[in-house]
């Protein structure tokens, strides 16, 4: 067999190294060169979200439909997650957006209950309902200390 | 008598507890042959190497045409560099390059001549040198005789005013000792080099000598003509050419 | 007999600081040649090939094992509490930030690092360097650096080939041979793998790129100056195996102090 030349095979190595980052990083990670037109972000406040990662997945009627963009601390102390959907999906103006746990030891993830307002909720727009994620550890001392 | 291009000036070399060069003087003049003998481990190498800067002295001085190699940064010792031409003791090949590419290896990192002159510099220092046919070869591919003209033909395409030879009949057959020898001898003349030569080959290597100095014990003794070395009285010196030349030196002796 | 003693402990000290005083100025030396011109383009090609092409088929056979042995693990493991499918994110986060970098890494070692310090330490000893430099010829730009530039893109390149063969062989293992849900198993993955983990794998491979030519070439070059190396081929094989030992252990100690820092 004849010998492939040197920048032949450099050339083929150098391809498939390339090709194999550009599918992590369009694939995998978040970067996409059509974000702009594909996704659209809603924020929401909650008090607590302990437990809440970026990347998270974000549900409606147990179908996962997007994920945590990013988790900030917003104005009055209150945590400020943003979200990223695909443009067709549709959340009405007063879902509600929850954090729940996954399994027994799963991840947190986010929940929304969608409302029935005929207005729908616009790139940037926030939840005006949430419900924070249940701290266990809180509850368990409630039942405790008798508050329940 | 004119300057000495090559001067080391009372130097001294350790190596670790060893003393190899002790209080060393050495004068070597242009355009001369100098032969630097001994037995092996008296730091015959260890001299050419500290001539050429690959090794530093504990103290004492090396001049190369007046100038100093002990006290040079890198970039003037590269400059000087060009001053000498070296055939090393395996001749030193790039093992991962052919016979032409090690040829053309010094004048394509060290000049800027275009492709064609390094081309026909090379053919034509190989066809001096006999090696006609051989480029393509590896080094891996040549015998030891075939490796050290090839070594010597690299050495030489930056016409070099001082060749140093380390070595260069170990490994080699008598027979090709002498061809070797001769090929000296011959492109000494065609280039008028001076040359360095570091060998343990005593007799055989006279014919080329002008001055021969003999390593003993850190010690040199130099002999302005080589037939002085057979008269010489130290005793190590003696010891050191009987066992070297054999009753080669007694029939001398006789005459 | 005590005096002795401090007098070895004295000299072996000394040996360790001057060892690694001439490992920092062999580096600084690399460095400096990739600026020095002319620049080898065509040497750091054939030094592509040799680290880089040639390196594919263990690479792709290691990654596709590694990958499925998570799966398989990962599988077993997560369905004791339910989550299978967690697998995906299980695997793709294991291969990009550990097993990726760390593994590649050491296969390079293994293949091409200890060929770089046997081929630096058989030209040092057959005196090639020598000639070099006698030749006004900078070793460092004209040997190292080519190797330098070389496994800086090889080993990033060879890491992300890793990873995508691995989550492959993942995907074989958990969602072809155990039924895991491949919807699950992909969404898993995309939703829980970030930039960051990718740009974390990077800069491992990098860190680790360097460790390996440095320790490996930088043994060979200085295999006449090692304590116990000896001369010949003997030296040569002895610092080969010091080479190799040295960058496993200091790639493994490296991912840990990477992880902690970028974590």
């Amino acid at each position: 067999m004849k010998k492939f030349n040197l920048e032949f095979v450099v050339g083929l190595f150098l391809i498939a190294g390339f090709s194999c980052f550009v599918y992590l990083a369009l694939q995998l990670g978040e970067v996409s060169f059509f974000a702009g037109q594909k996704n659209y972000t809603l924020a929401a406040d909650f008090d607590n979200v302990s437990g809440l990662k970026e990347g998270a997945v974000l549900e409606i009627a147990g179908v996962n439909v997007g994920k945590v963009d990013r988790v900030v601390l917003g104005e009055n102390d209150r945590a400020r997650v943003y979200m990223q959907l695909p443009r067709e999906i549709v959340v009405y103006e007063d879902a509600v957006a929850s954090v729940r746990t996954q399994g027994i030891i799963g991840d947190k993830y986010i929940r929304i209950i969608q409302g029935g307002a005929d207005e729908t909720l616009q790139d940037g727009d926030f939840f005006t309902e949430t419900e924070s994620a249940l701290d266990i550890e809180e509850m368990v001392g409630k039942y405790i200390f008798g508050d329940l | 008598m004119t300057e000495p291009i090559i001067e080391l000036v009372d130097v001294v070399k350790d190596f670790g507890s060893q003393r190899i060069l002790d209080h060393v003087n050495l004068e070597i003049y242009g355009g001369r042959t100098t032969v630097i003998a001994g037995g092996s481990g008296q730091g015959k190498s260890v001299t050419l190497k500290l001539i050429l800067g690959l090794l530093k002295p504990d103290s004492g001085a090396i001049l190369v045409k007046g100038r100093d190699v002990t006290a040079m940064g890198r970039g003037e010792l590269n400059e000087l560099r060009s001053v000498f031409g070296v055939l090393f003791q395996g001749a030193a090949l790039l093992d991962s390059l052919n016979v032409f590419d090690n040829v053309a290896l010094p004048l394509r990192e060290r000049t800027k001549l275009r492709r064609e002159e390094i081309r026909d510099r090379v053919i034509n220092t190989l066809v001096q040198l006999g090696l006609v046919g051989h480029d393509e070869k590896f080094p891996a591919q040549l015998s030891g005789g075939m490796k050290k003209r090839v070594g010597l033909a690299r050495a030489l395409q930056l016409q070099p005013e001082i060749m140093l030879f380390d070595e260069p009949t170990t490994g080699l057959d008598p027979e090709k000792t002498l061809e070797i020898y001769q090929l000296f001898f011959e492109t000494q003349r065609r280039f008028g080099y001076t040359s360095v030569i570091v060998s343990h080959d005593i007799p055989k290597v006279f014919n080329l000598a002008d001055q021969v100095v003999v390593l003993n014990g850190g010690k040199l003794v130099a002999f302005d003509r080589p037939e002085e070395i057979q008269l010489c009285e130290i005793p190590e010196i003696q010891a050191f050419v009987k066992a070297t030349m054999g009753h080669l030196y007694h029939s001398s002796d006789l005459e | 007999m005590i005096f002795k003693f401090i007098e070895n402990l004295g000299a072996k000290a000394l040996y360790y600081l001057s060892d690694l005083g001439r490992m920092g100025v062999f580096l600084f030396r690399v460095l400096a040649g990739v600026f020095k011109r002319p620049f080898r383009y065509r040497a750091v090609l054939g030094q592509l090939r040799e680290i880089g092409a040639n390196s594919l088929g263990v690479i792709f056979f290691t990654a596709a094992f590694t990958g499925m042995v998570l799966g398989l693990q990962g599988y077993y493991t997560l369905r004791k509490f339910g989550s299978e499918g967690l697998l995906g994110s299980a695997v793709s986060l294991s291969l990009l930030r550990e097993m990726g970098p760390v593994l590649t890494a050491l296969m390079v070692t293994g293949r091409a690092g200890s060929a770089m310090c046997a081929e630096i330490g058989i030209m040092r000893n057959s005196e090639q360097i020598d000639a070099l430099e006698c030749m006004a010829v900078d070793p460092f730009r004209y040997l190292i650096t080519p190797k330098f530039v070389a496994i800086l893109i090889a080993v990033p390149l060879l890491t992300m080939i890793f990873n995508v063969v691995g989550i492959c062989g993942g995907y074989l293992a958990g969602v072809k041979m155990l039924g895991v849900n491949p919807g699950a198993f992909f969404s898993g993955m995309e939703s829980s793998v970030v930039n960051r983990d990718i740009s974390m794998g990077i800069i491992k491979a990098l860190v680790f790129a360097v460790l390996i030519v440095w320790i490996c070439t930088g043994r060979g070059y200085y295999v006449d100056k090692i304590d116990g190396a000896g001369y010949g081929a003997e030296g040569v094989s002895r610092v080969t195996t010091q080479a190799v030992v040295l960058s496993s252990i200091s790639i493994l100690v490296w991912d840990y102090i990477l992880t902690a820092m970028l974590l």
